[in-house]
């Protein structure tokens, strides 16, 4: 059976082979940032057709369907139309900071899957500290929005990008402290090490109510972080047209809308690898026969299926809640889920301390 | 207690979330729900309400004859002047001189559907149709006369 880690072990032999070292490097340097490109690309066309006709499902519409089979090409359409039209910068903004925002959300979200392992022993870098790393990237990317708001001197973009502000650095605690609860568990920050440790079974699964608390928190702190309904105040339609890309066109606003997606993927690959096993087939405990024939699906497959039902879950919350207004949005944050998530974490460590889970 | 409370409304807040995401998985998961219709590829099936209001029409019958006796009730009614009726005095066979319609101008382009003058009228001579296509490439074509050339009232419609 062809597997990623075969493709990938048999490059790596056939290039060594054939170069020097520093030369393998090199190459294999340069294929990885064409596939990192190609992932964004292919995820941002799929992700935007996929929230589209969800979206349209979940309100009795049809939603696009003429552009190609069932409307799948309808993203490329819009994509193309985005690259022909003029990048305007107005003139009274920050020209440099206006430029640089849009590269910096984008590239905060191209660091954050460099951990991120998408099939078995298929990953860009498994650093000893992989969600740490991912955590501290992913406050990155506020900088950024703060960047495009204040640079667009506009008072919609700057009060939207100081709502982000103030969203993503607070739900960022609650969204650390669920992850801490599955580190708690496992103890280590390793990616692989943390989906090794879930070869008996998934954290959400053994690790009781704690974990399941945990993995709730942690859906609703990442909505919050991507900056997606029912917490999207940062672009409130309603009330500040877009929000801190207001003054953005063209490939510049294409790219925020990318980077938007993207980082809804990556939250969603950690939340699986963290509760759902990230490629791990569904085990139970030890039984060997029927985690025999999960192993026989492929372990890319599982990791995107996992990752594709959170992005599902958080479609299904944009498409049915209203959104929070700014004084609920905190006390959501502050009342209600980081007291919730630090009696979560108290309760989780002593369920790993006397290994009451399974 | 207050951490009792804290509690229910924790719960009563994810009892309420759970239910309105039943609804939209309902619908997600029922694609016969959808109300949307394909609207050019329908057009032979398309079936308007009946109640839809899409412009003003004067009906005639079989013998080109319709029920407008030009007392201009309609005229009087619209409440933005979207109708002129021009009448004519007609002689009939006893010799007496009687009024009746000569041109119903309707405004099409400046109708807004308020349905006040087919309420007004006294013979039931305007209904609503529920047509809706009303494109046209110039915006006169808008201008319409309702009633037929040639036509005539009705016998006995006073």
């Amino acid at each position: 059976m062809i597997s990623f880690e075969h493709i990938t072990k048999w490059l790596q032999a056939w290039l060594n082979a054939h170069m020097s070292p520093i030369l393998v490097l090199a190459v294999e340097t340069v294929l990885i940032v064409i596939l990192a490109i190609a992932l964004f690309a292919v995820l941002g066309l799929v992700l935007v057709i996929m929230e589209r006709r969800v979206a349209a499902f979940m309100q009795i519409r049809m939603g696009p369907n003429r552009v190609g089979p069932w409307g799948l090409l309808q993203s490329t359409a819009d994509t193309v139309k985005l690259i022909m039209k003029e990048s305007i910068v107005p003139t009274h903004a920050d020209k440099f900071l206006f430029n640089l925002a849009p590269f910096i959300v984008m590239i905060a979200a191209m660091l954050i899957l460099a951990p991120v392992n998408f099939a078995q022993r298929f990953h860009i870098w498994d650093l000893n500290i992989g969600i740490l790393f991912i955590t501290s990237i992913s406050s990155i990317s506020v900088i950024g929005i703060l960047m495009g708001g204040w640079a667009s001197s506009n008072k919609y973009s700057l009060l939207g990008a100081m709502r982000s502000g103030a969203q993503i650095v607070s739900y960022e605690l609650s969204a650390g402290l669920s992850i801490l609860t599955i580190i708690v568990l496992c103890g280590s920050l390793k990616v692989s090490d943390i989906i090794a440790s879930q070869e008996t079974g998934w954290w959400i699964f053994k690790g009781h109510i704690p974990a399941i608390v945990a993995f709730v928190i942690y859906l609703i702190a990442v909505t919050a972080e991507t900056n997606r309904a029912p917490f999207d105040l940062a672009e409130a339609e309603s009330e500040l047209t877009a929000g801190f890309h207001s003054e953005y066109s063209g490939m510049r606003f294409a790219l925020f809308f990318l980077a938007e997606y993207i980082n809804i993927f990556i939250v969603c690959a950690v939340g699986a690898t963290l509760f759902l096993g990230g490629w791990m087939p569904f085990h139970i405990g030890h039984m060997q026969g029927f985690n025999h024939v999960m192993d026989y699906i492929p372990s890319s497959i599982w990791f995107f299926g996992k990752t594709f039902f959170l992005i599902f879950v958080i479609m299904w919350f944009r498409w049915t809640f209203p959104r929070l207004r700014i004084d609920q949005l905190l006390n959501l944050e502050w009342k209600y889920l980081l007291p919730i998530s630090m009696v979560n974490l108290l309760v989780m460590t002593v369920v790993a301390i006397y290994h009451l889970h399974f | 207690m207050y951490i009792v409370d804290y509690i229910k409304e924790v719960a009563s807040a994810v009892k309420s979330l759970a239910t309105g995401m039943k609804l939209t998985g309902y619908y997600f998961t029922h694609p016969k729900e959808i109300i949307t219709q394909e609207y050019p590829d329908n057009r032979a099936t398309l079936k308007m309400a009946d109640r839809f209001k899409g412009e003003v029409i004067m009906p005639h019958d079989e013998n080109n004859e319709h029920a407008c006796t030009g007392c201009t009730s309609c005229e009087l009614a619209c409440p933005n002047g979207s109708i002129k009726v021009i009448t004519k005095f007609e002689v009939n066979a006893e010799g007496k001189k009687k009024k009746a319609v000569d041109q119903h101008i309707y405004h099409l382009d400046m109708c807004t559907m308020c349905n006040l003058c087919v309420e007004a009228c006294p013979t039931n001579a305007i209904v609503m149709a529920n047509t809706f296509e009303h494109s046209v490439p110039d915006r006169n074509m808008l201008i319409k006369r309702l009633n037929n050339n040639g036509s005539k009232i009705r016998e006995g419609v006073e």
